[in-house]
């Protein structure tokens, strides 16, 4: 291999690893909700895409500071996630999975189709003061709003890594995670949690749709990135917060291989669907993902 | 200190489980529920405890008192919080967390944070296993040591009344015999009462003050230990035993089954 080789795959793996740290950081919020919860939420993307959205009207108003947009954004974000629970998702409660998911996919189209008639349809800037020359390291370069990205979610597993194992809320929510109804019999509001966990989805997504609308301009389609949450939280575990980081870099690598070594022969296009083989395979390999819990089995 | 008047469940609406039970657990001391498999025990304790909701059940008659507290129809994690926990037949640890956390998630009740450390020496004290095991995933742990985590677990909440629902189920005797003792324990140190459900009759009586026996979502008898010891069915079924004292072969249940019926 050419010096000139190494670069381009070291640049590549770089690039790969950035966006694959920014799509963990929207696949947290569907993990924290399904690993409390057990609801499987489509809408993730379209939570991102509307926190964007925030994000950027209120950038668009004549001396709005930046903190205003991003406080504004986490805020409604999070009432958004308590309304949810408490309005849609607990009447369905002991209903079949199903309903959970149906609900999810209406609540997906409905965003979507409001978008237009709340925000308008032109594509919103989301300009953060990061500037946009390239950031280099030796013989790589990253964007700084990729760089910014890579920050922001590993602060955001970092806090909730300590959150899980380190405070007593964190424990009380794993434990309903673990088994609701002795939970409940622990003098743990389940409900309360099923909402803090939904809360908490709403302000990983405001942090996404901040960072991935600077990155790509808002406008509807920024839901989209939402489609890349299947195949990283299929490869790491539904209900796994490590295994969403792991799932986020390996999609995003390979994503930038195929995308660097193999689009040139085919024309490109291939990136968007190998994260795809890539969760089937590991589907009919590992069903609970890399890091998913499996019940234990006693002897 | 919990008073059960007349109670009736119903699941599903249409599943009529208990008709009209009523025990009375006196404060500090072990009372016993008695019953084969589908009497209706389990239950019992899950109207106590509040969590029978869950499982779309519904106490549709009589009364559940704690102290001069109304508790039926309470939420669970509401019941608990006024000193009332339930420790469930099949141990039910979560097993994704270590022995400690499980204590963590027992103490949600309490607002300090130092009454949970606390606690654990405590649970500690009477359990020095789980300490050694502190670190380890619970799902991992002996069927023993699960029992005795799901026991100091319920006691983080720190509570007058605890449900023991078939401790013993599982576990070989020496160890029944272990936590058995540890629970008698805790009932004079502790000033707890407990309300404890067990198949295995013999040991039940032993330590238990009072004790009911029920049948099919009913109480068929009721009585102190010493009576229940020396009642002659309780002795042919439960106890195994015939009138001689000698072990009594399980063809004899049917007969049992037909006399039973002039009792209730
Ligand atoms: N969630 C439920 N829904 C419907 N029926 C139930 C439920 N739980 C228990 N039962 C029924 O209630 C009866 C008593 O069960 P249970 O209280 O578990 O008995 P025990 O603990 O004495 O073995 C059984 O016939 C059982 O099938
Ligand atoms: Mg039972």
């Amino acid at each position: 291999m050419s010096g000139e080789d190494f670069d381009f795959l070291l640049a590549l793996l770089l690039n790969g690893a950035s966006i694959g740290m920014m799509y963990a950081l929207i696949a947290l919020g569907f993990v924290l909700v399904y690993k409390a919860t057990d609801a499987i939420n489509f809408a993730q993307g379209e939570f991102v895409m509307m926190a964007g959205l925030i994000a950027a009207a209120i950038l668009g108003i004549e001396g709005a500071p930046l903190i205003a947009a991003i406080v504004a954004a986490v805020a409604i974000m999070i009432g958004f996630g308590f309304a949810l629970e408490r309005v849609v998702l607990r009447p369905l409660l002991g209903r079949p999975v199903v309903a959970v998911i149906m609900a999810t996919i209406g609540l997906a189209a409905v965003l979507r189709g409001l978008t237009p008639v709340v925000f308008g349809g032109e594509t919103r800037a989301l300009p953060l003061p990061i500037g946009d020359e390239p950031i280099t390291l030796g013989p790589m370069s990253l964007a700084p709003i990729q760089v910014l990205g890579m920050v922001v979610t590993l602060a955001f597993f970092l806090g909730f890594n300590w959150f899980f194992k380190k405070s007593r809320m964190g424990v009380a929510m794993r434990a309903v995670a673990d088994n609701q109804q002795v939970a409940q019999a622990m003098g743990i509001n389940v409900q309360r949690y099923f909402a803090l966990a939904w809360a908490m989805a709403g302000i990983v997504s405001a942090a996404g749709g901040i960072v991935w609308g600077s990155m790509l301009g808002v406008d509807v389609h920024l839901a989209l990135v939402g489609l890349k949450v299947f195949p990283v939280v299929i490869l790491g575990g539904l209900d796994s917060i490590g295994g969403a980081l792991v799932g986020g870099l390996i999609i995003g690598i390979v994503e930038s291989l195929v995308a660097g070594y193999v689009d040139p022969y085919v024309g490109g296009g291939t990136k968007d669907f190998v994260p795809y083989v890539l969760m089937i395979l590991v589907l009919m390999v590992k069903p609970y993902g890399i890091f998913g819990k499996r019940r234990i089995e006693r002897v | 200190m919990l008073t059960i008047n007349n109670i009736e469940v119903v699941y599903d609406k249409v599943i009529l489980v208990l008709k009209g039970v009523s025990i009375d657990v006196r404060e500090g001391t072990i009372t016993t529920l008695l019953g084969a498999n589908g009497a209706g025990k389990t239950t019992t304790l899950k109207a106590i405890s509040g969590v029978l909701r869950s499982e779309r059940g519904e106490v549709t008659k009589g009364a559940i008192q704690l102290g001069d507290r109304r508790i039926d129809g309470m939420a669970a994690h509401d019941v608990t919080r006024l000193g009332l926990v339930q420790v469930f037949e099949g141990r039910r640890v979560f097993e994704q967390l270590t022995c400690e956390e499980n204590l963590v998630a027992g103490g949600h009740v309490q607002r300090d944070g130092a009454l949970v450390k606390q606690g654990i020496e405590l649970v500690y004290s009477y359990f020095p296993r789980l300490k050694e095991r502190r670190h380890q995933q619970s799902g991992y742990l002996s069927g023993g040591e699960q029992q005795m985590l799901a026991i100091g677990r319920a006691l983080m909440s720190n509570p007058k009344v605890v449900l023991l629902d078939e401790p013993s189920l599982g576990l070989a005797p020496m160890l029944v015999e272990e936590i058995f003792g540890i629970v008698q324990r805790l009932v004079k140190r502790e000033k707890l009462s407990v309300l404890l459900v067990e198949q295995n009759a013999t040991l039940a009586l032993e330590i238990a003050e009072h004790g009911y026996v029920m049948e099919n979502g009913r109480i068929v008898l009721e009585g102190t230990a010493a009576q229940l010891r020396e009642n002659s069915d309780i002795k042919e079924f439960y106890l195994g035993l015939n009138e001689g004292g000698a072990r009594k072969s399980y063809r004899d249940t049917k007969h049992y089954k037909r006399r039973k019926r002039w009792l209730s």
